[in-house]
């Protein structure tokens, strides 16, 4: 293809036609999965929204759809997420501040640690789950209890939180921990009273990210027993259920009112995702330091 | 106190600079965070001895020619038969639909994000396909379920109420944005010299995208593609909820097949004995699972290192 | 130090040093009986096995203002962190001699560089106040270091010293990010007071302020000095002049083979001879604008 002498002139067609039509192309790539997300929540909700009310917030499960809600499950979840926060949150930040303040990373181990946290966020949910069977549910005896839920989805989750964690601490200027350590404060005086502070609305975002991802898990409770019908309300040591588990045996039914409550469940199940999701954006811009 | 009247010729003792025992408290804390670390150490431990230990008992009953060149997977009839084939097969199946709309779809938006839009519209697309990462995969797996196999139903394809081709495409859907935000990361990371260099030749955007930039990243699109092809094949409540639970050998997408994964969980749910035969494969069959994951995600953390050194 | 046969006749006129303050500097020092502080012995410091420092040996005195100058890369920043033991938060570091503070060799076995920086404190080059209120700013230390009583006497009187008692006494709560530069500087000058050192060290204190807080750093440092030994590193040899009693020339040895460049001192002495009648070629080339 000869250089045109014309240097101001257009383009050739051909060009134009196949940079209208890549753009095109890319436009759907883009617009297919909001596309559809969209279809979907429209279509949770119209199917859903007749159900939504307080029998569904309040009554357990029931073969009768009529009566039938999601009480025991939505508490379960609560309950589930509130143990969750308290163990994930300490165990995330020590490892985080570890890798971060005190590891060499030289170190050969300090290096296999980070790999090692980087693949335990890769590996399939349901492998925790069988994790979680053969150890807490059989192994130690614990059985199909809250705790044991609760349990497995921190470790599923450690990984996320370590990582926001990470960030949060890195962000924090090195100018800050030498003029603390430069008044003579120990390693452990910098970290708690000047670090850890500073670091923590970008820990706090990370938490609630990482907790409003657990609160969706379904397959690793699948099998670490949350039962799915469960009409007592959920204790530490006790049988229970959870909000997806719920859902998830809803649209199991072939009866068509349980596939709608199956959308009602969802839609409340969406409701408290994205008010977490709302709060964790509005700690980030509220408290977030630009350094 | 420091000692700030020293005169010439004062003892050396009156400055004291040894550490009074501070030093255990700074190691107990240090230990403390160390045990932190371990929690996640112990957690892969535990991971492997809970699918090797009884992987290793089903093995000596099951030979393991027997579960990979097995076409039939029925362990709970008499007699039972342990060829894991289908179950290959269906999470074969369910992951190639999906990286038909997962992978194209993926780099597509990457390009579009990275190539095209204005930082106003990338500023407001990024957030939302991490929104589309955050919907819970049973949420995907009702739609399937109820919306998408209707819909293909109506369209005539005669699919089966439980079909792999739209548990697949919907598991699709739900990895375009991991595709998306990793291949996105790397092509960012391609230098804008390479593409000023391109654009004052006269090339034109369609030739800068997929000649310079994608080529540049490719690393890191390629190991986007893994990491979305190791999620489809460990993702659990779509395949259960939409693609069937029986375990067949089949490549027609419109019948029900059954994953791996959702033989675990079918199976877990349920009040299998423990030690029975029945127990055991869901680990035989979880550690298969595991390993495959496992290599792809291996390959992928490489393949992202990789792009990182090549422009950090 | 004597004159030696083959220095210069008339030095080399430096543009913008004072004679006078010179003079002045110059009978003040001799006045006073010298005290040492510190003694330095045969330093070498290297980062991952490459040498940065070689082989200094100087005296610092007490209630002196020692300046460090020299070009840039000259390691004078790397041996003023010598002192207060800052450099041992670079895990490549490796420091080798000695350093007698009151007899004791700061990098004795025994030693815990906690101890010595809380004697010994630092100002940086970049004002680094805390993402805390004015208060928590300079109380950090006292309780960091378990002085809980008398706090607010601690802070006030550290804040005084440091000039800024009277800009800030009706705002302690508010952020320190709410000062200007100048005033950060001085904040973190108060916050190492409140310790109550011996020495302090200043990393090119004034490098980043604009020339009205740089005066008043300056001058406080003239105050200070009755009380504090200080030793500062500064690249401005019109700083040095006008506010050192002693000056410590560093320059650059380069390794043409292996392309290492290594931090040696060259002349020390008293600011009025370094500046007027330096006894090495360098010093003079050096502060007569030559090089460097």
């Amino acid at each position: 293809m000869s250089v045109s002498p014309n240097v101001l002139g257009s383009r050739s067609t051909g060009d134009r036609v196949r940079g209208t039509a890549f753009y095109i192309v890319l436009l759907v790539s883009v617009t297919i999965g909001f596309l559809l997300l969209g279809v979907l929540l429209v279509d949770v909700v119209r199917k859903g929204i007749g159900y939504v009310d307080f029998t569904l917030l309040n009554e357990p499960n029931s073969s009768d759809p009529q009566r039938a809600g999601a009480g025991p499950a939505i508490r379960g979840t609560i309950y589930m997420m509130v143990l969750l926060l308290v163990m994930v949150v300490p165990i995330g930040v020590g490892t985080a501040l570890y890798l971060e303040e005190y590891a060499n990373r030289e170190r050969w181990y300090n290096r296999l640690l980070e790999i090692n946290i980087q693949n335990l966020a890769a590996v399939p949910s349901i492998v925790y789950g069988i994790l979680g069977l053969a150890f807490l549910v059989r192994g130690i005896g614990l059985g199909r209890v809250l705790l044991a839920g609760a349990l497995i989805l921190t470790l599923l989750v450690l990984p996320t939180v370590i990582v926001a964690s990470r960030e949060a601490i890195r962000a924090v200027p090195d100018s800050i921990r030498q003029g603390a350590y430069a008044l003579g404060a120990t390693q452990w005086q910098v970290v708690w009273r000047q670090v850890l502070p500073a670091a923590i609305p970008g820990i706090a975002t990370g938490s609630i990210l990482a907790l409003a991802r657990a609160i969706g898990e379904t397959a690793p409770l699948l099998l670490v027993g949350a039962l799915t019908f469960v009409a007592v309300n959920p204790t530490i040591l006790g049988s229970f259920t959870a909000l997806p588990i719920q859902i998830y045996q809803w649209v199991g039914r072939p009866q068509e009112e349980f596939r709608l409550l199956a959308a009602a469940g969802i839609i409340v199940l969406l409701a408290i995702l994205l008010t977490m999701n709302a709060f964790a954006i509005w700690l980030r811009n509220r408290y977030q330091r630009r350094w | 106190m420091a000692a700030t009247d020293l005169t010439a010729g004062a003892q050396p003792d009156t400055v004291r600079l040894r550490a009074e025992g501070r030093r255990w408290g700074e190691l107990a804390v240090k230990v403390a965070l160390g045990l932190c670390a371990l929690v996640s150490v112990a957690t892969t431990i535990g991971i492997i001895i809970a699918l090797v230990v009884p992987s290793v008992e089903f093995f000596r009953q099951v030979s393991i020619l027997d579960f990979f060149s097995g076409d039939r997977w029925a362990p709970l009839f008499e007699p039972p038969s342990f060829g894991v084939q289908p179950l290959l097969v269906g999470t074969l199946v369910v992951t190639f639909w999906a990286c038909v709309v997962a992978l194209p779809c993926g780099l597509g938006a990457a390009i579009y994000m990275s190539e095209y839009a204005r930082p106003r519209v990338r500023s407001i697309l990024k957030p939302a396909l991490e929104t589309l990462a955050g919907i819970p995969t049973v949420v995907f797996g009702f739609f399937a379920l109820t919306f998408f196999t209707p819909l293909l139903q109506d369209i005539g394809t005669g699919v089966n109420v439980f079909n792999v081709l739209s548990a697949g495409l919907v598991v699709g859907v739900m990895l375009i944005p991991v595709v998306a935000s990793v291949s996105e990361d790397a092509m960012s990371a391609v230098p804008q010299d390479l593409r000023d260099g391109a654009y004052g030749l006269g090339a034109t955007r369609l030739q800068v995208s997929t000649r310079i930039v994608v080529p540049a990243a490719i690393s890191g699109i390629i190991a986007s593609f893994v990491l979305a092809i190791s999620r489809a094949v460990g993702e659990t409540m779509i395949v259960l909820i939409a693609a069937g639970g029986i375990a067949q050998i089949t490549f027609d997408p419109r019948d029900q097949a059954q994953t791996m994964t959702a033989f675990v969980g079918a199976t877990g749910i349920g009040d299998v004995a423990t030690g029975s035969i029945e127990y055991k494969t869901i680990f035989a069959v979880g550690l298969t699972l595991f390993v495959i994951t496992f290599v792809m995600n291996m390959l992928s953390i490489r393949l992202v290192r990789k792009f990182r050194e090549v422009y950090e | 130090m004597s004159d030696m046969e083959s220095a210069p006749a008339a030095p080399a006129k430096i543009p913008g040093m004072d004679e006078k303050l010179l003079e002045e500097r110059a009978r003040e020092t001799t006045s006073t009986k010298r005290e040492v502080l510190f003694d330095v012995d045969t330093l070498n410091v290297a980062y991952g096995g490459v040498p940065a420092l070689k082989d200094v040996s100087l005296e610092i005195y007490k209630n002196y203002v020692t300046a460090f100058i020299g070009p840039s890369g000259c390691g004078k920043s790397t041996f003023i962190r010598c002192f207060n033991r800052m450099n041992d938060l670079i895990p490549t570091a490796s420091v080798e001699g000695t350093i007698l503070y009151h007899g004791t060799d700061l990098y004795g076995n025994e030693v815990d560089p906690v101890e010595v920086r809380k004697r010994i404190g630092m100002v940086f080059q970049k004002p680094n106040p805390f993402p805390k209120s004015i208060y928590d700013n300079v109380a950090f230390g006292p309780r960091v270091l378990g002085w809980k009583k008398d706090l607010g006497d601690r802070v006030e009187r550290a804040l005084r010293h440091a000039a800024l008692w009277d800009e800030v006494k009706n705002r302690l709560k508010a952020s320190a990010y709410s000062l200007s530069g100048g005033q950060q500087q001085r904040l973190c000058i108060a916050r190492c007071l409140a310790v109550e050192p011996d020495v302090l060290l200043m990393d090119e204190p004034a490098s980043a302020l604009d020339p009205i807080s740089t005066t008043a750093i300056e001058d406080l440092m003239h105050d200070l000095k009755r009380e504090y030994t200080i030793v500062i590193v500064t690249h401005n040899m019109q700083q040095a002049a006008r506010v050192a009693d002693m000056t410590a020339f560093f320059s650059v040895e380069v390794d043409e083979e292996r392309d290492i460049r290594t931090g040696i001192l060259v002349e020390y002495d008293q600011t009025p001879t370094i500046f007027t009648n330096p006894t090495d070629k360098r010093t003079e080339d050096y502060v007569t604008g030559r090089f460097g």
